[in-house]
């Protein structure tokens, strides 16, 4: 179990991820998992990673056209980013209170939709970031630090 | 305690065939909300849930589920089950609603 990846060269891994392409999202998320076990990265910092992961992509599966995954792993810290079109946040703070969601029925039924994800990824994060256009997309940024103030230990 | 174990002690079905019958349980869960799963499930746990579409077996993997329990009887596609069997997940069936096998896990797990 190491703190930080000095001698690690910087990772970064992309997913696209399509309309309703729940398979990818929830591939994507097992993938970086295996990634960061194979660096022997702390199991508390797999765990939130892939947390956010996992929420961040469906949300892409879920709400949007079509957008992208990108997890950038540097010395210091684990990024996460979603860039995807689709019909934006049109109120933020709303989408970010637990029990909100504009997931379809579809979604519901399946066990999605709940209006934990934001909630949860924002748990799991250090820094978690939203910008979006209705109408037009949105754009997530999350990060986990190797060592962490919100998170010790 | 082994999946083989707990089928024959809870007279579960099995529903994937004869795989990973050796692997160890530790824990439970019962949920249906797959952001409540995803964050919630431990390591080596067996999920309860009445879910039956394909991205339970995402969850289980991520969350390295030993095995998922379907309450009910309930039907679950052949396609499932396939997918199941490639990533080694187990899925197991019972008649019990999911409060009752909750239940029966839970006393069989903390027994000791």
């Amino acid at each position: 179990m190491v703190d930080s990846l000095q001698y690690t060269p910087q990772i970064t891994l992309e997913f696209p991820i399509g309309e309703k392409d729940f398979f990818m999202a929830g591939e994507s998320a097992s993938r970086v998992k295996k990634t960061l076990q194979q660096l022997g990265l702390k199991q508390d910092i797999i765990r939130r990673v892939a947390i956010i992961i996992y929420e961040a992509a469906m949300n892409v599966a879920i709400h949007a056209s079509h957008g992208l995954l990108t997890v950038h792993i540097d010395p210091e810290s684990i990024s996460i980013q979603t860039d995807d079109k689709g019909v934006g946040i049109p109120d933020i703070e709303l989408a970010m209170r637990e029990g909100y969601s504009t997931a379809p029925y579809e979604a519901q039924e399946m066990g999605f939709g709940a209006g934990m994800g934001l909630p949860n990824m924002k748990q799991c994060s250090d820094e978690l970031s939203l910008d979006t256009k209705v109408g037009k997309g949105t754009t997530l940024k999350a990060k986990v630090y190797f060592i962490s103030k919100e998170h010790p230990g | 305690m082994t999946i083989a174990q707990l089928v024959n002690a809870l007279g579960l079905e099995v529903l994937t065939g004869d795989i990973n019958m050796n692997r160890e349980i530790k824990a439970g869960y019962t949920s249906d909300l797959l952001s409540d799963a995803i964050a919630n499930i431990e390591e080596d746990s067996v999920w309860i849930t009445i879910q039956r579409h394909i991205n339970i077996l995402g969850v289980a993997k991520l969350k390295d589920a030993a095995a998922i329990i379907i309450p009910r009887n309930l039907q679950l596609e052949e396609n499932v089950i396939e997918k199941a069997r490639e990533e080694d997940i187990a899925i197991l069936r019972c008649p019990q609603s999911a409060f009752e096998i909750s239940g029966l896990l839970y006393n069989i797990l903390t027994r000791g």
